[in-house]
């Protein structure tokens, strides 16, 4: 054990460095079930975008043991229908693999069954032992996952919120990492072999920074001890995760960039893009989070009162932020002819925040619902495991309680002084073009 | 006052019927931060004709009015309650469904503020014209939203598919033609039939103390008057028992073609313990004939003719019930081939106990694994109770059931002639 840090208070958080992997055990009596998260980081680059997608796919489709997709969920499903799935996310200029998996709590069962152990080698399977032939990925699991991941890149198309959603951020941050789609590229798809998947693989065993996240009824000894078992890694492992230094100087805007796309569609997707020049590590922070909370992030926001209750332009006008690029978005469905219309009233509203036009009000219910919400977010799994990585992303030590006073610090004057920094850089306005889906048969 | 413990689950569920009829359920969970609450109705988007409280005539009220009068609940006189819920550190949110319609929160400080804030608004009704042709700009830009959504429009193409008069093939929103006819007095005369208390179930978990929950909204409660109770009488056409329509092919912009194939069930008029033993019937079938671990998904999914979308659901309440699969494909019509083949032939077939037990294991983890979600366990309760069925029974009914019970549902709900597909189809330029 290199080191241990403990952080008790609202969650019992226990961090324990290993070779290789850092464990992160969570005791609590809440659940039914026992959660792990794998997080695997690097930093997103367009040489290796595609096959990192790829692989995230490849990996939760067999291991050594379970060779195929089939074999493997049949021995998920014996285990009392553990559940395992691999996703991708974009957090920052990072492309994280997520490998989650949950099982039930043993106790709970009418017949009692060691299913907890047995999870845990499965999972440290499905990271360490893949399913191979001659040496590399089993051709045909590569070749059906390369179909799916297909898929599911054309099937953001299909979904016009998040076409439109892509579409800002490529535009927006075109020459910067930031703009890949975490799914990759779909031309490249077909290209990669199952050797070259294999030896990027490798490349993140060897180098990629690894996070295990146990939530549960469990003990934290018990816990690290499996993983010194179960997770074994070579010992010329050497973390290096890349990150781009320059991109922390982000770009100045000096124009707008107003883009226009066509679509059959019956609504209007208007997308917003705002850089902010403050991250997750930053001390205005806080500030940023009240600022998007006044702004668009609740249903008393000025976008959801003006756009939507004062003039019924929308069903749906919010804003979002990303923590590790520094990013806020707006989103808006409406009428395509409502355009000009909408855009200013959601470039007023910013006006109004930078002006320190906040009521009392509308101030205290942001950071109480702020509040509220990382309470609700910490009540599941996946949500506490969640804000405890920012940390790991972020390189920063918060804890819970300090991010809860940090947004109860948070004053006027530290709003407004973000809400100058706030910068539009990017609309990107999916148009309609008129007439309905036609129905034949 | 009740109480009932499910040792087996560590959980313990208070309730009460109080004079007016409101039932009020608490589930104290410790640990948690959060209180979520829900008040909902046994009404929704097919109780379109009935005999309004107190009346003698029957009526028929315009498509969407259920979930117009949802939206419209939140306006009062003095501004909209999501606005208190807030200020009160709650996140409010309300939903319609085919024959319930929920409001709710959640909330980490001030519960019984915000709870009486729940009940009040949703008891005190305030609709003006004014109000109500405001808000048909809101659903009108909601509805559009669901129009260019491909899952959507599948998902309802299906069901129309299915029904020749049954309400549940009408939009829950309605369309934008059908909510120009809403004013205010058919809102109220909606409201009054259905949000009496005695039609309601309040549902409360979290870390709360249950006795003082239940005092207190009996309190509340206590200091309104409401007419007497009266059973609510619905009517609905007769429905035959085979599909409306074989196949419907919706054309849209989009780039992956998506396939939905339907069983309509033949007598959806379970109640209790049998429409739960019903359900979690033909989810095993389904779970055993196209689960992942299956011979049949593994098939599909090696010949590229489903991907990860693939899914599968039977739902069933009172007068309609269907199961449906499908997801995204490159191929649609090979999909509904293989996909009837593959019924027809499971149905030749007997059931391994193999696989019979690996899907109800995987059944009964996956029903332990929502009891952490506060979420899950106040909505599909109230969906149970509706139905006079008990969340908590799920489990011992999963361990009583046997391979014969899915044998018999494989023959009897998955018939060829109660067959039905929707395609999502690329729409050619």
């Amino acid at each position: 054990m290199k080191g241990a840090f403990i952080q008790m208070g609202i969650v019992n958080h226990e961090k324990t460095d290993l070779h290789g992997i850092t464990v992160h055990t969570i005791e609590t009596k809440k659940y039914k079930t026992t959660s792990f998260i794998l997080q695997i980081k690097q930093s997103i680059n367009e040489k290796n975008v595609t096959k990192r997608a790829l692989l995230s796919y490849v990996l939760q489709s067999g291991t050594k043991d379970f060779p195929s997709s089939k074999e493997l969920r049949s021995a998920l499903d014996d285990l009392y229908g553990a559940t395992l799935n691999a996703d991708l996310s974009k957090k920052g200029e990072n492309q994280v693999i997520s490998i989650r998996m949950e099982v039930a709590n043993e106790k709970f069962l009418s017949k009692s069954e060691p299913v907890l152990d047995k999870a845990f080698h499965l999972l440290s399977q499905v990271l360490l032992a893949p399913a191979l032939e001659n040496g590399v990925f089993k051709e045909n699991i590569v070749k059906k996952e390369k179909r799916s991941l297909k898929q599911q890149i054309e099937s953001i198309y299909d979904d016009k919120m998040r076409y439109a959603n892509k579409r800002l951020l490529e535009e927006m941050y075109e020459s910067e990492p930031y703009h890949l789609n975490v799914y990759g590229n779909e031309n490249e798809v077909d290209a990669i072999t199952s050797k070259e998947l294999f030896d990027y693989y490798q490349e993140v065993i060897m180098k990629d920074r690894i996070d295990l996240y146990v939530i549960g009824d469990i003990s934290t000894k018990e816990m690290v001890e499996k993983v010194k078992k179960h997770f074994r890694f070579s010992e010329n492992r050497n973390e290096t995760v890349e990150t781009d230094k320059q991109n922390r100087e982000e770009k100045k805007i000096s124009e707008v960039k107003e883009i226009f796309e066509e679509q059959d569609v019956q609504q209007g997707k208007l997308h917003m893009g705002y850089r902010t020049y403050t991250t997750y590590s930053d001390e205005d922070y806080f500030a940023l989070q009240v600022f998007n909370g006044v702004y668009g992030g609740f249903s008393h926001s000025k976008l959801f009162i003006n756009v939507r209750e004062k003039e019924s332009l929308a069903y749906y006008a919010a804003s979002r932020f990303e923590s590790h690029k520094g990013a806020v978005f707006v989103m808006s469905g409406i009428e395509t002819g409502n355009y000009e219309k909408a855009v200013k009233i959601i470039k007023e509203q910013h006006e109004e925040i930078k002006n320190g036009n906040i009521t009392d009000a509308e101030f205290e219910q942001t950071k109480a619902m702020i509040n509220n919400q990382v309470l609700e977010t910490i009540d599941h799994p996946i949500g506490l495991s969640e804000v405890l990585y920012h940390n790991v992303v972020a390189g920063t030590n918060r804890t819970i309680e300090e991010w809860i006073e940090g947004i109860q610090n948070v004053t006027k004057e530290d709003v407004v002084s973000v809400a100058k920094k706030v910068t539009l850089d990017t609309i990107f306005f999916l148009k309609g073009a008129g007439t309905n889906g036609n129905e034949n048969i | 006052m009740g109480m009932k413990t499910f040792e087996q689950l560590d959980e313990t569920l208070h309730f009460e019927e109080l004079e007016n009829g409101l039932k009020v359920y608490v589930l104290e969970k410790k640990g948690f931060n959060k209180t979520y609450a829900t008040f909902t109705t046994h009404y929704g988007s097919v109780d379109n004709h009935f005999k309004p409280l107190g009346k003698n005539e029957e009526v028929k009220v315009p498509d969407g009015i259920a979930h117009f009068l949802e939206h419209k609940l939140f306006e009062k006189e003095h501004g909209d309650v999501f606005q208190d819920f807030s200020k009160q550190g709650a996140s409010a949110n309300a939903f319609t469904t085919f024959n319930r319609t929920a409001y709710l929160f959640s909330t980490t400080s001030d519960v019984k503020k915000n709870l009486t804030t729940l009940i009040d608004f949703v008891q005190e009704p305030y609709f003006t014209e004014k109000t109500v042709e405001k808000e048909k700009g809101i659903i009108g830009q909601e509805i559009r939203m669901y129009d260019d959504n491909p899952d959507w429009r599948v998902y309802f193409g299906l069901i129309e598919n299915m029904y020749h008069h049954h309400p549940v093939k009408i939009d829950i929103a309605g369309t934008e033609k059908s909510i120009a006819k809403i004013t205010k007095d058919t809102l109220y005369e909606c409201y009054e039939t259905f949000y009496h208390p005695s039609n309601m179930i309040l549902f409360v978990v979290g870390p709360v103390n249950a006795q003082e929950i239940l005092h207190f909204v009996k309190e509340n409660q206590s200091q309104k008057s409401f007419k007497e109770k009266a059973p609510i009488e619905r009517f609905f056409a007769d429905e035959p028992p085979a599909v409306a329509k074989t196949e419907k092919i919706i054309e849209m912009t989009v780039q992956t073609p998506k396939c939905y194939i339907g069983f309509k069930e033949a007598t959806p008029k379970r109640k209790g313990k049998e429409l739960m033993r019903h359900e979690l019937c033909v989810n095993l079938a389904l779970e055993m004939m196209f689960g992942k671990s299956s011979p049949n998904y593994e098939a599909l999914y090696e010949e590229g003719l489903i991907d990860q979308t693939f899914s599968f659901d039977y739902t069933e309440e009172n007068g309609f019930g269907f199961s449906m699969l499908g997801g995204d494909t490159q191929s649609p019509d090979e999909l509904v081939k293989r996909v009837s083949n593959m019924v027809e032939a499971f149905k030749q077939d007997n059931i391994s106990t193999d696989s019979f037990e690996r899907a109800r294991k995987k059944k009964i983890g996956a029903f332990l694994r929502s009891l952490n979600s506060p979420e899950f366990i106040a909505n599909q309760f109230t969906r149970y109770a509706f139905n006079e069925m008990d969340l908590f029974d799920v489990i011992p009914v999963f361990e009583s059931l046997q391979a014969s019970d899915v044998e018999e549902v494989l023959q009897n709900h998955f018939k060829k002639e109660a067959m039905t597909v929707c395609q999502v189809r690329k729409k050619k330029s």
